[in-house]
């Protein structure tokens, strides 16, 4: 069966003055219809870029995709031409972005840009396409939304903008969403009130859902697997139960390790030690290895394959194994 | 605003809103350490760009025409000889002869000085009133910011040209002939009253910035006197934008000055400037257009220079491309 | 937005009462005996003084002389000159050319200028961005005076012959003033040209662009409507106070091509001595740039809704 997305083996490199960096090394996923896919890892792991390259919206230059094929219903879109590109693009696969005010523009209505896509794409007349967007706004759940649809994107509060957004992206009825950090500058309360829609519209639509977050909180509620990166890897790919019980990687470990519990209040807090690596210099071997708990030699030596912890769970440690069955 | 647009020092509004992004460039940090690597990083980077050292270089030159003129020629500028009258350009006089006789070549020479004088002078002046009322106003409380504000648009309403008319003609009958440093003096004078708003604004908006660091908060907090914040604190954040502004804005002036001399009311004889140059030449263009066109490229040349030289040092020290 | 309106209005009251006031006293207070040389070489008669006086309020104290004759420009009326010629006839007669000069100018300006940084813009670096980069930079250096006799010289009868450049005196034709518009605005049009190029490279990578192409928006239309709206709100308001700046700039460039606009007036006024030609025209020309820069206020507000719903 193939998955409605496959990202196969993508490489990607930035060619900048100072060097090049390699953003992407080999990353791979898949997602299917009515599945939701957590895309997790800190700053610079790569998973917007990943996303990005998905939706072909990357800034080439200094942007480079040498390597890897993407593939929606089966079509590499690497090698599709640019038209069939632009037809996916909110269609297909459409996308939100982390922060709303600077993702919407700030002279047009929300209304008039809902319903930009409807006129120009689906050829709707502009009463329809209004219509269209006022029953997108209900749908989101923003309150009054017949007027609201002739405001200005400033005039929203935080997580009502989210809510447009969502709207915004659900207009052409895509077939997956990628919500790259939808509710990193939310409050707590409207985070939670944020996944549930997205939740709700995900089952309703039968809509592949890629959630892009450095968030463990968010992912645990939603999430039915989880990809965790780390500088430009999946490092680590489960089921949300399989990785929160028993986590296959030492990465994923230190990051469960590190999250506050109530529980264990008194006690110190576990960090993991240094930084992530310069992407212009990623250390030989297994890219974790500086901070990694568990590192020996040929970790530092060695890049490690992705074993096989069971169908469809993988981690990239020379010792998965044993990381695993500790759990 | 003051828009010395169509009156030739029109690029001051441009050097004015390229200093926009510096005002925010913060480098005046707690520890000494800090500023010096802005400034250094960007002398690292001008060194290394070709627009950069050729503009010096054109500034350089012009610099010492002005200071040492009998390097460049052997001719007397002020010795008429009325049978050259308007000869063209040739090997003994590479610019030719004026309407008196004069070489032009040799007036070009000399009248670098005045016309550099003016430019320099006007700019000291304009930054310095205008960074002192612009950092009181950034810095002091609301209402004498805003009387300080409404005061600097009082001036910036009047347009240059017409202003400088006003002000030259009133201190300057049109029968007089004042004296060379009287004159200078005015337009030094004028140019400065006309324009000093602008670089108040630039001083006022970097001090706004400047003022919201959490470390000068932190100054405050710890009793340091307003002086101290201000010399310590405010002034190295704002310097960037004004330099920027001062090395644009002197060749503006200089086309000022030039522009003045045209309409009759700047610089006159007998001082040599460009813009004299320029004026005596006016009646006379369609019979001797070198009379006009080698001040005017002298003008051009050295406005040209420091425009170029005001946008590499602000590209070099531009917080965005770093 | 009206209280917005309001608040700009009741600033401006006091700066356009400020500057008016300045110039006035520069024209009637600072010079000693305004009567000099009015009469050729003798002084004036006596009748003449005390009449001339009476009229122009001279034995009353500055402000109040000030007040008065602003309070006659608020009506219309901007006074005779001593020889008794009609202040506000000569302006209607001069000002109709300047405002010609100042439209052709600004058209020009906003077309080239918009048209070359829309391309630099897009697209930096390559040949044409040099080419704008280059000529701006000396179109912003050269002295409009320069910038006026040199296409003069080379485009006008003695040269190419592309311009007719005698301007008929009191009525120009929008043909005959393209030269001149064209040098008095080349200074801002390389200004226009610049900011349009700065202000569209740094929107290009803002996010909200990036949503419109991950929309699947045209590239037309990401650029044309989306991209373009946004980054030619400063450009438009930029050409807005332009209009009254090149009013008041207008002197240097009537000055070359010989046209009579009021430029050719305030001369005529210092040369005559004729004080209250020159304030009545300053005046006027401060009266609608303060006027130009609150339309441009408003205009920012309509352009850009953020501050329009603040």
């Amino acid at each position: 069966m193939t998955a409605l997305l496959e990202v196969e083996d993508l490489h990607v490199e930035f060619r900048t003055r100072d060097g090049v960096a390699k953003v992407l090394n080999g990353v791979g996923y898949h997602v299917d219809a009515g599945e939701t896919l957590a895309v997790l890892g800190e700053s610079g792991s790569g998973k917007s870029v990943t996303a990005q390259t998905i939706m072909g919206i990357l800034d080439t230059p200094p942007a480079f995709v040498t390597k890897g094929a993407i593939r929606f219903h089966g079509e590499d879109l690497l090698t599709a031409s640019d038209d069939r590109r632009r037809d996916v693009r909110g269609d297909g696969i459409a996308m939100i972005f982390q922060d709303a005010l600077s993702a919407l523009n700030p002279v047009f209505t929300v209304g008039f840009q809902i319903e930009e896509q409807l006129r120009i794409r689906r050829g709707m007349s502009r009463k329809d396409a209004r219509a269209r967007a006022v029953e997108l706004l209900d749908l989101v759940k923003i309150p009054n939304a017949a007027n609201r649809v002739r405001e200005y994107p400033h005039q929203f509060s935080g997580g009502m903008r989210q809510r447009a957004m969502i709207a915004m992206s659900l207009a052409l009825d895509p077939e997956m969403l990628i919500a790259d950090e939808p509710t990193t500058a939310l409050d707590v309360t409207v985070q939670a009130q944020i996944m549930d829609l997205l939740r709700e519209i995900q089952v309703e639509r039968e809509m592949g859902l890629i959630l892009i977050t450095h968030d463990l909180g968010v992912v645990a509620d939603v999430a039915d697997r989880i990809a965790v990166m780390y500088a430009g890897r999946i490092i680590e790919h489960a089921d949300v139960f399989q990785l929160f019980r028993a986590p296959g990687h030492p990465y994923t470990e230190s990051l469960l390790e590190s999250l506050p519990r109530l529980d264990l209040k008194g006690q110190e807090l576990k960090t993991i030690k240094g930084l992530p690596p310069s992407l212009t210099n990623i250390p030989p071997g297994c890219p974790f290895h500086p901070r990694c708990p568990r590192a020996v030699d040929v970790c530092r030596t060695d890049v490690p394959a992705n074993h096989r912890l069971g169908l469809d769970r993988t981690s990239a440690c020379h010792f998965a194994e044993e990381v695993v069955s500790r759990g | 605003m003051s828009d010395p647009g169509a009156g030739g020092a029109g690029l001051e509004r441009a050097a004015a809103a390229a200093v926009g992004d510096l005002g925010r460039v913060d480098d005046s940090a707690q520890r000494q350490g800090k500023p010096r690597s802005l400034w250094s990083d960007a002398w690292g980077e001008l060194r290394r760009k070709p627009t950069f050292i050729v503009s010096l270089v054109i500034i350089l030159v012009v610099v010492v025409m002005a200071a040492f003129p009998s390097l460049f020629t052997s001719v007397d500028p002020r010795a008429a000889n009325l049978d050259n009258y308007l000869k063209k350009p040739s090997a003994d006089a590479w610019f030719g002869y004026d309407v008196q006789g004069y070489d032009v070549y040799a007036r070009a020479i000399y009248g670098a000085r005045a016309s550099l004088l003016v430019g320099l002078f006007s700019t000291i002046l304009t930054v310095l009133v205008g960074s002192v009322v612009g950092i009181f106003a950034g810095y002091a409380k609301t209402w004498i910011d805003s009387l300080l504000s409404r005061v600097g648009d009082i001036f910036a309403g009047v347009p240059f040209v017409l202003g400088a008319i006003v002000i030259l003609t009133t201190f300057n009958s049109p029968t007089e002939n004042p004296s060379a440093v009287r004159i200078i003096t005015q337009v030094v004078l004028s140019i400065a009253a006309l324009s000093w708003p602008v670089s108040m604004r630039i001083m006022r908006s970097a001090t706004l910035v400047a003022k919201q660091q959490d470390y000068v908060k932190a100054a405050r907090g710890l009793g340091a006197s307003p002086l101290r914040i201000v010399f310590r604190h405010l002034l190295p954040n704002t310097v960037a934008p004004v330099l920027v502004y001062a090395t644009i804005a002197l060749g503006a002036f200089i086309g000022a000055e030039a522009t003045l001399a045209f309409l009759g009311i700047g610089l006159r004889p007998p001082v040599v400037s460009w813009g004299v140059m320029i004026s005596e030449s006016r009646d006379y263009f369609q019979a001797a257009p070198h009379m006009l066109l080698f001040p005017a490229g002298f003008v051009t040349i050295t406005v040209l220079a420091f425009v170029v030289l005001g946008d590499a040092v602000r590209d070099a020290l531009d917080p965005k491309s770093r | 937005m009206g209280r917005y309106v309001l608040r700009r209005l009741l600033q401006l009251i006091p700066v356009f009462l400020g500057t008016t006031f300045i110039i006035y006293a520069l024209v009637w207070a600072i010079p000693q005996d305004p009567f000099a040389g009015k009469c050729g070489q003798r002084a004036c008669p006596e009748s003449y003084v005390a009449a001339m006086s009476e009229k122009f309020h001279f034995d009353d104290p500055l402000p109040l002389q000030y007040l008065k004759y602003m309070g006659n420009i608020l009506t219309g009326d901007f006074g005779d000159t001593f020889s008794g010629v009609s202040v506000g006839e000569q302006i209607g007669a001069a000002y109709p050319t300047t405002v010609k000069l100042a439209v052709v100018a600004l058209l020009i300006e906003a077309l080239i200028g918009v048209t070359a940084g829309v391309l630099t813009g897009l697209r930096k670096q390559g040949f044409l961005d040099n080419l704008v980069l280059v000529s701006t930079l000396f179109l912003i250096s050269l002295p409009v005076f320069v910038t006026g006799f040199v296409l003069r010289l080379y485009l006008g009868p003695q040269g190419l012959d592309l311009f007719d450049v005698g301007v008929d005196a009191t009525d120009p034709t929008f043909g005959q003033l393209i030269l001149p518009g064209f040098v008095l605005g080349s200074t801002s049009m390389a200004y226009v040209a610049r900011l349009t190029r700065s202000s569209i490279a740094e929107n290009r990578h803002a996010d909200y662009v990036r949503t419109a192409i991950a929309k699947g928006q045209p590239t037309r239309r990401v650029v044309g409507v989306h991209l373009l709206r946004n980054s030619l709100i400063p450009v438009i308001t930029f050409l807005g106070t332009d209009l009254g700046s090149l009013m008041g700039g207008a002197v240097v460039t009537e000055g070359v091509f010989n046209i009579n606009g009021i430029g050719g007036l305030i001369f005529r006024g210092i040369q005559e001595k004729e004080g209250i030609t020159v304030t009545g025209v300053v005046t006027m020309l401060v009266l609608v740039y303060l006027l130009m820069s609150l339309v441009v206020d408003l205009l920012y507000a309509v352009l850009d809704p953020r501050i329009r719903y603040e």
